[in-house]
């Protein structure tokens, strides 16, 4: 099987053969092709642009791979702005020895995740390191987009009284990650949600101009993610947990390793702070999309606690919903 | 719906809670001793609705953080080695020895470190380490002791020269011994550990109520177990009869699980051993018997139990007999929290300090 040279990145005759073999025939377009040291853009008004890497393992996983995840994870951010994401560069980490064919498909798969995303790749770079010296494979995206809204949602702008609305199941990517990972099955399959949420935030955002806040609840989990809102707008959040979407089998996994899926990542899912009277448009335009199908209200901004989360249980007792020291490990028994 | 859910029914929970309110009339004070147990007395909000006669004092929370400084210190020694690779559970990674030093700095430091889901995956680590020792780590009560055991005589069956174990297995009812042994102890009824006890059955724990009187039931972790427990603890105060009571008869026999007692029998044998934040507990930890010795890393050349400092200013022992709250203990959430934790209670995830800490609403 053919493997990814350190002559690849030399920047030689192998390197663009390379290039044109395979970024070009995936992530091709007229910016891409002009081969210049840099894109030229038009873009109008205020933009939001947002960076993030990606070094998952394993690299392919029920529900997506790296490559799609790389386009996802970016495109979700800056959408998370209140914006239309328009262009994406990518830099690439190859380690000597990596099978083309996985990085032909991880390409071939970014590429269907720019187009469904409505992004263009248009810039990019690739560099191979000696066997060791990384892990398969790394990818950085960077990008940016168009403002929708003025003024654009934020996590400082929760205010007492506002909804908390999620977009469907939480911990999905996250135990589908842990369990591919360490070779775990349950009895439901786990699957990744990693989907691009520029399509059903933008119609969002369109039934529902004044939302609030608009947050990708990834690394950390839902818990995290609205810690740092709570903290960020010095309010209080109160969650009703036997709202919050969570699949079955997640729960029950979750359950056997020791996990709280309200911890996990989430790769395809926001969370949104609505004013009360907007709830219902809301939620109409979220749950109108397939990826927010399953889309509820879990909670609201309160005036008490300011800082911190609390979530009254389905037993009807209330208590803090804090943020972790670390990573969560699973536990001995 | 399924059992997990049927036990977590809140209509059934607000019907028994309802029953407690009216039934416990006078007061008393309760301890869990397993860190599932706290975990889900604090995550269902059970704990935010026991009646006011109901006291809940938190316990000392899962194996991982009841395991000595001096423990952590020997395996941290062994981690350094390069001719050693280390197999543990993954919680065990946090655990902190002297200087704040951690499994996961040592790993930092360019350790090799495994993280198994089960001591048999350790097999798999020594025979992929042929030049290397692997060491599992065997940290954990009566629960995982038989587990491990077994992998020992699985490694000998399989004539595995390279990989032995690191015991510091820990024994509930001792310890719990020398806890109520404490004559200012302030605790009347204990809820007994699920999991454990599927291992050892009821009996062990009979001590409690025929020497020290106080009433103990074996339960599960979903919150309609954790009620009914607490009923049967209010029955046998209002009747003047304590006893042990085994009431999580869908998982625990009250002979226990004699097949597994067997197997920690052949290759452990009872030994004092070293608690953090309570010092030595006679009778309370597993040594490898000497059949096994070839699978004893606590025999290899240069493996020693290091001398620890006491834990300075560290309040657990007196949390763990109820004399404490948590955040009454000068060094809570101050020199002691989830990222520099000082005492076991506070060091474990299912810890009484750590529940406090993460879930504890203060309005």
């Amino acid at each position: 099987m053919d493997k990814v040279l350190l002559d690849y990145g030399s920047g030689g005759r192998a390197s663009h053969r390379f290039v044109a073999d395979l970024f070009f025939k995936y992530l091709g377009n007229d910016i891409l092709a002009r081969m210049d040291d840099a894109a030229v853009l038009s873009l109008a008004g205020p933009v939001a642009m947002s960076t993030d890497s990606f070094v998952v393992d394993p690299i392919f996983f029920p529900g997506g791979d790296i490559g799609s995840l790389a386009v996802h994870g970016t495109v979700n951010d800056v959408a998370m702005m209140g914006a239309r994401p328009l262009f994406l560069t990518c830099g690439f980490i190859l380690e000597e020895g990596l099978p083309m064919d996985d990085l032909a498909r991880i390409v071939a798969s970014m590429g269907q995740a720019a187009r469904e995303a409505g992004v263009r790749v248009v810039a990019g770079d690739t560099k191979v390191v000696p066997r060791g010296a990384a892990d398969k494979i790394f990818i950085n995206t960077t990008g940016i987009g168009e403002i929708l809204v003025d003024p654009a949602p934020s996590g400082h702008r929760a205010a007492v009284g506002d909804v908390v609305i999620v977009s469907g199941s939480m911990g999905d990517h996250g135990l589908a990650i842990l369990s591919t990972r360490e070779g775990l099955s349950f009895e439901a399959p786990v699957v990744s949600d990693s989907a691009s949420l520029a399509g059903i935030v933008g119609k969002l955002l369109a039934a529902v101009p004044g939302v609030h806040v608009l947050r990708d609840p990834t690394r950390g989990g839902l818990a995290t993610t609205l810690n740092e809102i709570a903290g960020q707008s010095d309010v209080g959040i109160e969650l009703t947990q036997a709202d919050i979407p969570i699949h079955p089998a997640v729960a029950g996994g979750c359950a056997v390793l020791g996990l709280d899926p309200l911890y996990l990542a989430n790769e395809g899912k926001f969370l949104c702070i609505v004013p009360e009277v907007q709830a219902r448009a809301a939620l109409a335009a979220i749950t109108a999309d397939p990826l927010g199908a399953g889309a509820k209200v879990i909670g609201r901004v309160v005036a008490d606690h300011p800082g911190k989360v609390a979530m009254v249980t389905p037993l009807g007792g209330k208590r803090l919903l804090g943020m972790l020291e670390g990573e969560q490990l699973p536990r001995i028994c | 719906m399924n059992s997990f859910e049927a036990f977590k029914d809140p209509a059934l929970c607000r019907a028994l809670l309802a029953r407690l309110v009216k039934e416990a009339d006078t007061p008393y004070r309760f301890m869990e001793v397993c860190g599932t147990h706290t975990v889900s007395i604090f995550q269902s909000g059970l704990r935010s609705l026991l009646p006011q006669t109901i006291t809940h004092v938190t316990g000392p929370g899962c194996p991982v953080c009841v395991t000595h400084e001096s423990e952590v210190a020997c395996f941290l020694e062994l981690a350094a080695r390069d001719d050693i690779v280390l197999a543990t559970f993954g919680d065990l990674m946090r655990v902190p020895g002297p200087k704040g030093k951690n499994l996961k700095t040592a790993q930092a430091d360019g350790a090799r470190v495994e993280v198994v889901y089960s001591p048999v995956d350790a097999l798999a680590v020594a025979a992929a380490n042929p030049g290397r020792d692997t060491v599992f780590l065997g940290v954990g009560f009566e629960t995982t002791a038989p587990a491990v055991a077994a992998t020992i005589r699985l490694a000998r069956e399989q004539n595995l020269k390279n990989f032995r174990v690191l015991s510091f297995h820990k024994l509930v009812p001792p310890a719990l011994a020398a806890l109520v042994a404490d004559p200012d102890i302030n605790i009347d009824a204990f809820i007994l550990p699920g999991h454990v006890s599927a291992i050892i059955g009821a009996a062990p724990y009979g001590f409690l109520a025929e020497k020290h009187g106080l009433p103990a039931v074996v339960t599960g972790f979903e919150p309609l177990d954790i009620l009914s427990a607490l009923l049967e603890i209010t029955a046998m105060r209002a009747s003047g009869q304590p006893a042990v009571v085994n009431a999580y008869t869908r998982v625990v026999a009250n002979e226990g699980n004699p097949v597994a007692r067997a197997v920690m029998d052949e290759v452990f044998t009872p030994v004092d051993a070293l608690w953090r934040g309570l010092g030595v507990l006679p009778g309370s930890g597993l040594a490898i018997r000497e059949e096994f010795a070839d699978f004893d890393a606590l025999r290899l050349p240069g493996v020693s139990l290091p001398d620890a400092p006491p834990l300075a200013g560290c309040r657990c022992g007196e949390v763990l007999k109820g004399k404490m709250v948590p955040n009454e203990c000068p060094l809570f959430d101050k020199a002691c929290t989830p990222a520099t934790p000082v005492g076991p209670c506070m060091v474990s995830t299912e810890g009484g300090c750590a529940a406090y800490h993460k879930y504890r609403l203060e309005l």
